[in-house]
């Protein structure tokens, strides 16, 4: 299910680019039209870099050339859909682990593939200047070298490092641009769950399903269950079906929280008497865990995000029985948290007032 | 590149020299020497409560599971006062106050500041803000993390008056800093001795120049924040309050229109240090003295039209993004000239690593690791998933924790003869750099890691998946705290030191003028006024 909807983005995207569009001559908008709904080009990390050594080359010979030519790259490589895993995965943060959480859908593997593009890049930099520093510390030293030069110019040399980083950084730029506007919304819905972070919990909204609407509060480490994860569990999940586009309308209701899920690709405040929107789908079934990410006081450490991505046979069965389970939540005003010299506010308008 | 046609140590006519009493001169001290080193005084003690207060986290993070404090809230309240004592009372009172008072007026040639009362007054503002700050600790603390969003900052959410009185804190450094800027920026511009053209000016006055308009300029813009923040909390108003008509996320463009700039402030003082240091110990010039000049004076006109880079999750649209993200990249390309200087500096040189000078080249080192990283960070796309993350933690440790305290500890090794006139023992110095370097590399690069991983920022208390990395980070805290307290034998050593400091004990690599009068300076500097070739 999931490649099909992919698949069908990719031919009309390919159809765009073989028009002859050319990057740098047209506004955000028509960027934004192009690569909002897709994000080819970003799911192959030698694919971006690919790309960014193309555009490198592309400054002498036009930038929308190379471009044009990554994305054919892009669409090749991007044709055949990475194996979608039979099994449930787990991902969560693991121990001693250096790099950026597995990916669970397109927004963060579009991520991955950018991430390990800068990676390289402020790599081979650092490298780079470390390795200057330890030459020009062993070649000049005083016994070596007693005297110095008194150069203090060449203007070649400071042109040269004024304008690499400049060409380095519009490598870098090019992609990062295209990110942004795939990540920002999904132009093609499937359906819109609500955000609200609350102090400490979230309460998560389906529009799309008639009311249904409910609590998520982490399990206390005293109730864990075996295999549960402490700090990370909660009691109700948020449960979504896997391939499905799903926009996410985020609202705060007492202080600013972060509704942040990395291996999803997502974060979004949640800001009183703001909707935010952002997006992201799951393109395997699993759980992902994610932690609110802004400090909203007392218990900041312990309000974590669990995302429950299931097939849409699962996901109909789960919806049909939690609209009987949250019934009674319906409407009912958020529970009063009391915590020694904090009150809550009243009368806050809901999120799905404030979404429609 | 400046030299004084002739010295003045040979003939100080000690008969015009002040000798006031030890309170007089103290106390009501008008002299930028002494209020100078007052203000590094300042910054030690305030340095023993934020590094304090760091030990106490990382012991609190070395395993999952709460340790030593009582709930969230305390652990918040510390957080916040580790970022505000740091920012206001520790960096900025050493680097702008303390090295830019003592050695600004002496690097262009003049007898003092250019309002010698106004720099004392700068200076004792700053004692009952960190008094404030730090007694807040014991009325309830304020647990909103140091960017002090509301509504976290009404009092609906932090209660009491701490947080009123980190407020007022903030408003005491904001005003000794904007005094203390136009104080710079009027003797830079009238007291330079003659023959110092701007373009002569040496980089470290270049740098607190462009500091000091950067604070005259953004501080303001805090001030009204956080006096619009008093009003909410206890006068009723709703600037912040969507409920009243209010936005949250106004505080954050104002507060981040002062933040941003906040962080140059920091490091740029620290650029013109290590300049000279580079210089003298490679006995060679600053190589593109022009563009190092200028290059300051761009990242501190860009600093200020990047600041909403920290509120990419904060709901700008796309577009606002984009030029956010665009304009942040553009910093790194002045930040490149200035690394690829320095080292051109060095190359050709004839090198020798004293103490200020390890910690001059750990400082380009460590400051291209956190610059590249903030290259990352300034992505939008990727800061979805660092933002507010250990990785960013790591970033602005690195460039400040590394950038602006080596800075620090670099012009405290290559100025404290000329100072004190007792110089500090080399070896003890080299090993407090080597103790320093490991103790802040193990500290902030599994940071990295954690914040790759996820790792939110400002938790007491963490999923076991982050233990691995977080016992690292707090072993190297340890060793980081060690040798903090190891300075101070370094220090103690010093002072104690019996060996006399000639004027200029560098050789020919240190031309600027504070080389050319004895150490420690006359009351009065020079007796006439130098003139510059």
């Amino acid at each position: 299910m999931r490649a099909g909807s992919y698949g069908a983005a990719t031919v009309r995207d390919w159809e765009w680019r073989r028009r002859g569009h050319r990057l740098g001559f047209e506004g955000m908008e028509a960027l934004r039209l192009r690569y909002g709904r897709t994000g080819l080009g970003m799911r192959r990390s030698n694919v971006s870099r690919f790309a960014g050594f193309l555009a490198l080359a592309g400054l002498a010979t036009g930038l929308g050339l190379g471009l044009t030519s990554a994305s054919a790259f892009a669409q090749a490589s991007g044709a055949v859909a990475p194996g979608t895993s039979p099994s449930p995965e787990v991902i969560a943060p693991i121990d001693w682990a250096m790099g950026l959480q597995a990916a669970a859908g397109p927004v963060k593997d579009a991520i991955h593939d950018f991430n390990q593009l800068v990676l390289w890049i402020i790599t081979a930099i650092t490298i780079f200047v470390g390795v200057l520093l330890l030459y020009v510390m062993w070649r000049f030293r005083a016994s070596k070298n007693p005297v110095p030069s008194r150069t203090s110019h060449h203007t070649l040399l400071e042109v040269a490092w004024t304008v690499v980083p400049v060409l380095i950084l519009i490598v870098i730029a090019i992609p990062s641009f295209r990110l942004i506007y795939y990540q920002d919304r999904a132009v093609d819905a499937d359906m819109t769950i609500n955000v609200t972070g609350r102090q400490w919990y979230w309460h998560y909204a389906y529009p799309d399903a008639g009311n249904l609407a409910f609590d998520s509060y982490p399990v206390a480490t005293a109730d864990l269950q075996p295999g549960q994860l402490r700090n990370l569990d909660v009691d109700n999940p948020l449960v979504i079906p896997v391939g499905k586009n799903i926009r996410v309308l985020t609202t705060g209701q007492d202080v600013i929280h972060s509704f942040f899920v990395p291996s999803l690709g997502v974060q979004k405040y949640t800001i009183p008497g703001r909707t935010l929107e952002t997006w992201f789908r799951a393109d395997r079934a699993g759980t992902f865990y994610g932690q609110c990410n802004q400090i909203c006081g007392q218990n900041h450490w312990f309000m974590p995000i669990v995302v429950k991505a299931v097939p849409q046979a699962e996901y109909d069965a789960w919806l049909e029985q939690a609209r009987q389970r949250f019934a009674a939540d319906q409407g009912a005003p958020a529970p009063v948290v009391a915590q020694s010299g904090v009150t809550q506010p009243g009368g806050v308008t809901t999120v799905a007032e404030l979404s429609r | 590149m400046a030299t004084a046609s002739h010295t003045h140590d040979d003939h100080n006519d000690h008969g015009h020299d002040h000798a006031p009493g030890f309170f007089k001169r103290w106390f009501f001290s008008t002299s930028h020497k002494d209020i100078g080193i007052l203000y590094l005084i300042f910054a030690v003690l305030a340095a023993f409560v934020g590094i304090g207060l760091s030990l106490l986290m990382r012991i609190e993070l070395q395993t999952p599971g709460m340790q030593i404090f009582a709930d969230g809230q305390a652990w918040n309240v510390a957080v916040t006062a580790h970022g505000v004592i740091m920012v206001f009372f520790v960096i900025m009172p050493a680097l702008i106050g303390g090295f830019g008072n003592y050695f600004v007026p002496i690097m262009i040639g003049a007898p003092d500041m250019a309002f010698p009362r106004l720099n004392n007054i700068s200076l004792w503002l700053l004692f009952p803000a960190l008094v404030l700050g730090v007694g807040s600790l014991f009325v309830g603390g304020t647990g909103t993390g140091w960017t002090l969003y509301p509504p976290l900052s009404n009092s609906q959410y932090q209660a009491g008056m701490g947080l009123d009185m980190v407020l007022f804190a903030l408003h005491l450094a904001g005003a000794s800093s904007i005094l203390g800027a136009v104080n710079f920026i009027t003797t830079i511009f009238n007291m330079r001795a003659p023959g110092m053209t701007l373009h002569k000016m040496p980089l470290f006055v270049w740098g607190m120049l462009v500091t000091a308009f950067l604070l005259l300029l953004s501080v303001p813009v805090l001030g009204g924040a956080i006096t619009m923040l008093i009003t909410d909390r206890n006068f009723g108003t709703a600037f912040f309050d969507p409920a009243g008509g209010g936005d949250p996320v106004l505080f954050q463009h104002l507060f981040w229109f002062f933040g941003h700039p906040e962080v140059y402030i920091m490091i740029l003082p620290a650029f013109g240090i290590i300049s000279h240091i580079l210089s003298t110990f490679s006995r060679k010039p600053i190589f593109g003295y022009l563009g190092m000049a200028y290059a300051m004076v761009a990242i501190g006109v860009v600093g200020f039209v990047v600041w909403a880079h920290h509120m990419f999750t904060s709901g700008i649209s796309v577009d606002t993004r984009a030029y956010f993200m665009a304009a942040t990249m553009i910093i790194a390309v002045p930040t490149g000239i200035k690394i690829f200087s320095w080292i051109a500096t060095m190359w050709g040189g004839s090198l020798t690593f004293k103490t200020p000078m390890l910690f001059a080249i750990g400082f380009i080192f460590l400051f291209t690791m956190g610059g590249v990283t903030g290259v990352k960070l300034s992505n939008a796309s990727v800061d979805v998933i660092l933002h507010n993350t250990y990785y960013v933690i790591a970033h602005f440790h690195y460039v400040l924790s590394l950038g602006a305290v080596f800075g620090i500890y670099a012009g405290f090794y290559y100025w404290i003869g000329k100072m004190s006139g007792k110089q500090y023992p080399e070896r003890l110095g080299q090993i407090h750099f080597w103790l320093t370097f490991i103790g802040v590399n193990l500290t902030f690069f599994p940071m990295h890691f954690l914040g790759a991983q996820g790792m939110p920022r400002r938790y007491p208390d963490y999923p076991e998946a982050f233990a691995g990395w977080n016992l690292i980070a707090s072993l190297g805290a340890y060793v980081s705290v060690a040798s903090f307290l190891f300075f101070f034998y370094v220090c103690y050593r010093t002072f104690t030191s019996k060996e006399p400091v000639p004027a200029n004990p560098w050789g020919e690599g240190a031309t600027t003028l504070e080389w050319q009068v004895s150490s420690p300076p006359p009351f009065h500097t020079f007796d006439e006024l130098p003139r510059i070739r």
